[in-house]
């Protein structure tokens, strides 16, 4: 849906809005059958996934491949190996996260128990992104399934053999009647986009969250915005230089060549200390990708012919030209783009305002460090903001007073990976997060259940109103227990 | 001062960092606990020109419910901003992970008529303990409220950093102009759409509190003292807050036909113990839903369904409680939420149908039942979905610092009291870190094999294959 993509070809006609509402219709009568809320039901979908990733490992990275270039090692990584560990993790704590909270009620209400009940929202959307179409579609959709829902899975129309390969593969693994995958671009997305949904979870740009959460306000839908960003690097100079380029770059062009939500979009540094960062980079990528990048299998290449024109206009823009130190070749017939670092780039130019999502890596001076966090918190809320110093003053004024979706000091990405941390933005990065039990509860409503008996009753709160009446209440609501012992015997009595 | 002064004044404020302090949100806090202690009479003033509300409904809704949550939150706002360790698996080796409240900036609160002072100022607690600068919008609809608000929170609260902005509709559309970092919503569906749709436009993220048709099962009980006491809880909790005025007042009952001339008699009787003088009941709020109530009841097979009550009084805006039995459930009395002091009582064979008759319906913000039956309860529980499940009392849920309140469906999204206001106005930030010292090597390009093979062996937790492959590559 981004940048006008041709829709991928549908089987059996036009997905259209009447089309997309008997789905949705067929989809709700089977959630209310109440199918999807066994404990069964959930593991026997989730066994499937990993059943259908180890069976079929070698056509997934084939689809990658076919999408993007990834190199194997990458596509297993962070994709395949990713998801497998959602499932395998979403299946061993499945039981402990759908059992119920207790909760302590309080004195006011005595007697009673009080529970959280964890249950499934109902018919979910699912929009995924094409930078990762493996993860970022299966993701959010073991949430949906640990949680109890129908899902409907849109994956990107960018990455087509992925999401292909969805609509092929996954009807043999999970159960089709409440797990749908629609396939296609801006026609089909609008005519699911027009169904009431009991959450929509996007991930994506801002532009298109903003008319996902507008067509969701009609039908009151909550929803989930997974957006990007530009997520700096921040690096003080007393840190081990080798280390950090390397984490850096495997952070940046590592992870399908840039063009990853929360890989490094720029670097802020002092000014000092940038020849030798500079230094180091250039090293590492020789280091990592041979003398010549282009000759590399180990960079994913650029999705297609429209971001390779974005990124390489990003790099025309006058007032940027002059700064390339390090790569800034192309060849637009195989979508490359080498890396390329670019020094001291003006705040006005068009690669220090969009997100880059590319292999371009602009680095910002200062003339001490301190400096960089204004810097950052003048521009809008990234998704990851990383730290590279050994300095823990640093460090804690950093977390302080940077805002970010996540943040991680010293390396790079790897927080991702970690089903404890909650996973998702904030301010123009998005809302809502995922991972872990953070997926269980992005797709479940917590329903608050009170149980009170008969016995005990404070009268005092009904009328006919008497002073002695008020008197309890007041203590009754400032926790007193002896207030509650008089209220329990059914005092006062008058009326 | 213009609102785009307004709103640069309270951003210069949250970007100052004051707001973020322990102590400026205790202070905060105490400010408003302050308000509540020595502007009581005057509270209980307003919503008395407002509502006609007693002063012991006053107290127990609004200003000692405010007291409680103050004090809840004064007690452990400490608590709730500390960072949340957490665990850290060896696939990620970072050395430490956390998540860390921060502030989400500046917000916004629009809050609704019925309980003008409770509804204000419970999210406004959440709010402030997050550390965050706020903008209050109360309803124009209960002026005397909405002025009190504005003069006493001016006075008590930073004023540059916490601001009531009065106004009608046109005022709300200006402030949904501008961006906030979050927008709080109680009222109806029809404007939470609105409010949504403009948040849309920057991405901001909106918890919308509206209302429903909130049933109450009430089973055959067979123990006349378990009777009685469901009976007084039914009507404290239809007529008591607000006069049934109330997004979790009871919207109707579901009764077996056998028992409903028990119920009705037993309503009945104590209404007349409870409503001995007419101010122990509030009034209507305004001519507007005077006339729609009215309206409800005017449709000829509504009307003849009235057992009890049914005088409206629109000099006074009162209208006298009133029961209802069997009214045609495509009556707009059975389809919209009635938000008002009539109470239909649909009869059922059985009352396991009422399980089927609720969900039939859209998702309401709680579902009452009166039962002893435990098998009932849990099928309530598993079968049904609502904001909330009560049994056998209403209304206390409120009360309640540890459950979560919030609706799903039609009655909105996102759920707030003690600690969950706290984090609906946070951002959860996810902190991992790592130091130099450990550095494996197979992480970087250029990739082989063998780097993919260690790689697998982390993944499948095999640390033996793990450790034997990393031997061998080094």
């Amino acid at each position: 849906m981004d940048y006008g993509e041709k829709p991928a070809a549908m089987d059996g006609g036009e997905f259209d809005g009447e089309r997309a509402a008997e789905m949705e219709a067929e989809m709700r009568e089977i959630f209310r059958s109440g199918k999807t809320r066994s404990l069964e039901w959930r593991a026997a979908q989730l066994k499937g996934l990993v059943r259908m990733i180890e069976e079929k490992e070698a056509d997934i990275m084939a689809a990658l491949d076919a999408d993007l270039a990834k190199p194997p090692f990458e596509s297993y990584l962070h994709e395949v190996s990713l998801v497998k560990s959602s499932c395998t993790f979403a299946l061993k704590e499945l039981k402990h996260w759908m059992k119920p909270e207790k909760v302590p009620a309080s004195i006011t209400t005595f007697p009673s128990t009080a529970e959280i009940v964890s249950e499934p929202l109902g018919v979910v959307l699912i929009i995924s992104a094409w930078n990762y179409p493996f993860l970022l579609s299966l993701s959010p959709v073991i949430g949906a399934i640990a949680a109890g829902n129908a899902v409907v899975l849109k994956p990107s129309e960018v990455a087509p053999a992925t999401s292909s390969l969805f609509a092929r593969i996954l009807p043999d693994y999970i159960d089709n009647s409440c797990i749908r995958v629609v396939e296609g671009s801006i026609p089909e997305t609008t005519a699911l986009l027009e169904q009431k949904w009991d959450k929509i979870f996007y991930t994506g740009n801002g532009k298109v969250g903003r008319i996902v959460m507008a067509a969701a306000a009609k039908h009151l839908t909550p929803v989930t915005l997974e957006l990007g960003g530009k997520s700096p690097v921040v690096v003080d100079s007393n840190i081990n230089v080798k280390v950090a380029a390397k984490r850096i770059a495997v952070g940046k062009w590592g992870c399908n060549n840039g063009q990853a939500c929360i890989a490094p979009d720029y670097i802020i540094t002092t000014k000092s200390f940038a020849p030798i960062l500079v230094d180091s980079l250039k090293r590492t990528l020789e280091k990592f990708y041979g003398k010549d990048a282009s000759e590399s299998k180990d960079l994913s290449r650029i999705v297609n012919a429209n971001h390779f024109k974005r990124l390489t206009s990003l790099l025309d823009d006058e007032k940027v030209s002059g700064k390339i130190v390090h790569g800034g070749q192309r060849d637009e017939k195989r979508l490359y783009i080498a890396p390329t670092l670019l020094l001291d780039v003006p705040h006005d130019s068009l690669i220090m305002k969009e997100e880059i999502f590319g292999p371009l890596l602009p680095i910002i001076t200062v003339d001490k460090v301190e400096d960089s966090f204004d810097l950052i918190n003048s521009k809008t809320k990234p998704l990851a903001a990383y730290l590279f110093t050994k300095d823990k003053k640093l460090e804690e004024k950093f977390v302080n007073t940077v805002s970010a979706g996540g943040m991680l000091i010293n390396d790079i990405a790897l927080h991702l990976a970690n089903h404890y941390l909650p996973f998702g933005g904030v301010g123009e990065s998005g809302f809502g997060s995922y991972h872990g039990k953070f997926s269980f509860d992005a797709f479940s409503h917590k329903k608050a259940v009170l149980s009170r008996g008969f016995f005990g009753e404070a009268r005092a709160r009904y009328p006919p109103y008497t002073p002695r009446k008020q008197k309890l209440v007041r203590q009754l609501l400032n926790g007193s227990i002896i207030a509650m012992f008089f209220a329990l015997l059914g005092w006062p009595r008058s009326g | 001062m213009e609102l785009e002064g307004v709103l640069a004044e309270l951003r210069g404020s949250f970007e100052s960092g004051r707001t973020r302090s322990l102590s400026w949100r205790q202070s905060q806090l105490r400010a408003l606990s302050d308000i509540l202690h020595k502007e009581e009479e005057g509270i209980f003033r307003v919503l008395k020109a407002d509502l006609g509300k007693h002063q012991a409904e006053a107290y127990l809704h609004e200003v000692g419910s405010s007291i409680k949550s103050l004090n809840h939150a004064i007690k452990n706002v400490k608590r709730w901003m500390a960072p949340t360790k957490a665990v850290v698996p060896m696939v990620a080796f970072p050395t430490s992970a956390e998540v860390l409240p921060e502030p989400l900036g500046v917000v916004l609160i629009f809050s609704c008529w019925n309980f003008p002072i409770g509804l204000s100022l419970e999210p406004l607690i959440g709010a402030i303990s997050a550390g965050n600068a706020v903008v209050l919008k109360p309803s124009e609809l209960a002026p005397a409220s909405s002025n009190f608000l504005a003069n006493n929170i001016s006075k008590y609260l930073d004023n540059k950093a916490i601001k009531v902005i009065e106004g009608g509709p046109d005022v709300g559309e200006q402030l949904l102009e501008h961006k906030w970092d979050k927008i709080f919503f109680t009222g109806s569906p029809r404007v939470g759409r609105i409010v949504m749709t403009a948040a849309a436009k920057h991405l901001t993220p909106v918890v919308l509190e509206l209302g429903g048709k909130c049933p109450a099962i009430f089973d055959s009980l067979s123990s006349s003292r378990d009777r009685k006491m469901a009976v007084e809880r039914v009507v404290g909790g239809k007529w008591g807050p607000c006069s049934g005025q109330t997004c979790i007042a009871i919207d109707y009952l579901l009764v077996e036909e056998k028992f409903a001339p028990i119920l009705v008699d037993l309503l009945k009787e104590t209404i007349r113990r409870f409503f001995v003088r007419p101010d122990y009941i509030s009034r209507i709020i305004n001519r507007q839903n005077f006339e729609r109530l009215s309206n409800l009841l005017k449709d000829p097979s509504v009307a003849a369904s009235i057992v009890h009550g049914g005088s409206l009084d629109s000099e006074k805006l009162s209208i006298e409680p009133t029961i209802l039995i069997d009214p045609p459930l495509d009556a707009e009395i059975m389809t919209e939420e009635i938000f008002g002091p009539l109470l239909p009582i649909i009869t059922l064979k059985k009352i396991e149908e009422s399980i089927e008759f609720i969900r039939a319906r859209p998702k309401p913000l709680v579902i009452y039942g009166f039962t002893n039956d435990e098998k009932l309860k849990r099928r309530i529980i598993a079968e049904t979905s609502s904001g909330a499940v009560v049994f056998n009392d209403a209304i206390i849920q409120y009360l309640l610092e540890t459950i979560p309140f919030g609706g799903v469906g039609q009655s909105g999204f996102g759920q707030y009291h003690g600690k969950f206001s706290f984090d609906i106005f946070s951002h959860g930030k996810a902190v991992a870190g790592r130091t130099f010292l450990i550095e494996f090597s197979f992480r970087y390009p250029p990739w082989n094999e063998r780097k993919l093979q260690l790689m697998r062996s982390i993944y499948h937790f095999d640390y033996i294959g793990f450790l034997l492959c990393f031997l061998g590559f080094k």
